[in-house]
């Protein structure tokens, strides 16, 4: 028996290791080795071709004394203040919404999810072209004549809305998916004791969600720091508007690809990380006064 | 009582319908204008309908972009994409349940970072990696950074963490290699996991902008989502075509949606909170 055991063991050991191979080679080559190569690169003056020097703190310090930089990383911000709370709210009020007793709920969450399974190009191009300041049909029904797109203090809002409207189903499948998990039994107690629905919802609902109200706001979060096919494609080269509204990952973008600027863009895409792990951090530390876990 | 409740269900319904005008109008609004001719969407005040329904845009777009290469580069390398995922995350997320080995600790917390991390870090690198061999342009660039997924391994882990040690010991008793156990007995039982990594996989593949515009940038070698961009930049004044080359590369993705819709919101319910 103790043989047998061993024999399954070595066993183990050899399927082990082959069976997690592919995806630790993988691993090491598309992700530990870039890692590290980025951290160098930071360190560098490394440019789209050709040689280049380790300049230390350089490229760091450029950074930090750069407007463009600071007016990005003030964007990025910006754009999740205007994204984050709102879209997790009303994609809250859509899954409460489709978790009521109506008939074509089906229908109602496919439509609300539809933008998630369209390419971010084609969103931006309809929304750039309703957004549209002469012939936009936005401003024709409202009677309004905004420039959404041009007008450097408006241009975040309009991409911001687009960013709503394109996650809120997406968001709302999952937030769905906590409330139907919390037990009827909990609301047969309370209508019993005579809780209206609304004191339902802040006694049961609302605390019940909040772990999976947590991890959407933590995703939106993270999405939204990271923002940059939208900007690209609703913004973008040559609009005046454009350095009111990229963000770091759009520098990043441009100055990887577009300038050539390796070293640099390193050192911007290294510093969004940090950025996106202390933001995320303090809303882990934050979680503790609403978020409750016992069940 | 009941008279409240018929109103509350009265507004539900109301609600629900505006936000789905809301999330239509776009499309319709889309649709609409591909089939109008440049002077009439540029009329004030705009027409509806459009006044003759013209397909001169879709050719338009069609003569402007390679279609026919776009739909190919984006089905292969979502294929490709989804095979990789399925085939060597199920193999690591089976060993990291099931199996015992040393070191295993250590490499799937190496699993986890990566996991964490976000997957921008890794562009320049990746795109030196693959300019260093010459293969930048090719279908196996569009594959490259979905070869493996530190996200696929840790949910399919899952799949095989919540199968009972008991079946696979029973299939073993049975004389069956680890080989077999894996792919006879346990991998069918995770179906429901694998069905929605790929739904996630596709999906990701399919909508991810700044990879194939860094990685591919001749045009017939691109996907969908990257060569659609390029319409915006050389015709960004002609919204017939620009919304009829959206509409042609929206259209295979939506199809599928359209008939796998309860496979699409589930799989992104399960893999919810990447």
């Amino acid at each position: 028996m103790k043989k047998k055991h061993k024999v399954r063991m070595n066993q183990d050991h050899l399927y082990g290791y082959s069976f997690v191979a592919p995806t630790i080679i993988g691993l090491l080559i598309l992700n530990v080795y870039p890692l590290i190569q980025t951290i160098y690169l930071s360190f560098t003056s490394a440019k789209a071709f050709g040689d280049y020097d380790i300049v230390g703190l350089g490229n760091y310090l450029t950074m930090f004394t750069s407007k463009e930089f600071w007016r990005a990383t003030w964007n990025t911000l910006l754009f999740c203040i205007l994204t984050v709370p709102v879209g997790v709210l009303l994609a809250l009020l859509v899954a409460i919404l489709l978790n009521s007793r109506v008939k074509g709920k089906v229908v109602f969450r496919a439509i609300f999810f539809l933008p998630m399974v369209v390419a971010p190009a084609a969103v931006a191009m309809v929304w750039k072209w309703m957004f549209n300041s002469e012939y936009g049909i936005i401003n024709t029904i409202f009677h309004l004549d905004t420039e959404w797109i041009t007008d450097p203090n408006i241009v975040i809002v309009t991409v911001a809305i687009v960013a709503i409207w394109s996650s809120i189903g997406y968001d709302a499948v999952l937030l769905l998916s906590g409330i139907q998990n919390i037990s009827k039994s909990y609301y047969e107690a309370a209508s019993l004791d005579g809780a209206t629905k609304i004191q339902q919802f802040f006694r049961i609902t609302l605390p019940m969600v909040s772990p999976t109200l947590f991890v959407v706001m933590i995703m939106r979060l993270m999405a939204s720091i990271k923002v940059y096919d939208l900007i690209y494609m609703m913004v973008g080269e040559g609009n005046p508007a454009l350095s009111k509204s990229q963000s770091l990952m759009y520098l990043f973008y441009r100055e990887s690809f577009v300038s050539g600027n390796r070293g640099y863009a390193s050192a911007i895409v290294i510093f969004t990380v940090i950025l996106i792990g202390i933001i995320t951090g303090i809303q882990f530390i934050g979680q503790k006064k609403w978020v409750s876990y016992e069940v | 009582m009941a008279k409240t409740k018929r109103w509350r269900t009265i507004g539900t319904y109301i609600a629900l319908i505006l936000g789905s005008i809301v999330m239509i109008f776009p499309f319709i609004w889309m649709l609409l204008t591909a089939f109008k001719t440049n002077s009439e969407v540029m009329q004030i005040p705009p027409s509806i309908l459009p006044s003759q329904w013209n397909m001169a845009s879709f050719q338009k777009a069609l003569d402007l972009l390679p279609f026919g290469n776009l739909y190919l580069n984006t089905a292969l390398m979502i294929l490709l994409r989804v095979l990789c995922a399925v085939g060597f995350c199920s193999m690591a997320g089976y060993a990291f349940a099931k199996l015992e080995f040393r070191g295993k600790n250590l490499l799937f917390v190496l699993v986890i970072i990566q996991q964490m991390i976000p997957g921008q870090i890794f562009i320049i690198p990746q795109y030196q990696m693959l300019a260093k061999v010459g293969l930048t342009d090719s279908l196996f660039s569009l594959v490259f950074p979905g070869l493996v997924s530190a996200f696929g391994v840790f949910f399919l882990r899952q799949a095989y963490m919540g199968i009972p040690d008991e079946v696979a010991e029973a299939a073993c008793l049975d004389g069956c290699t680890r080989w077999q156990t894996f792919t006879k007995v346990l991998f069918p039982l995770t179906k429901s996991s694998v069905a929605a990594l790929s739904v996630f996989t596709a999906v990701f593949a399919y909508t991810d902008l700044m990879w194939p515009l860094v990685a591919n940038t001749n045009i017939n070698h691109t996907t969908l989502s990257a060569g659609l961009s390029t319409l915006n930049g050389q015709f960004s004044t002609n919204y017939p075509v620009l919304m009829a080359g959206s509409l042609l590369a929206m259209l295979p993705m939506v199809l599928l949606y359209l008939v796998f819709q309860r496979h699409f919101i589930e799989g992104v319910a399960m893999t919810g909170g990447k």
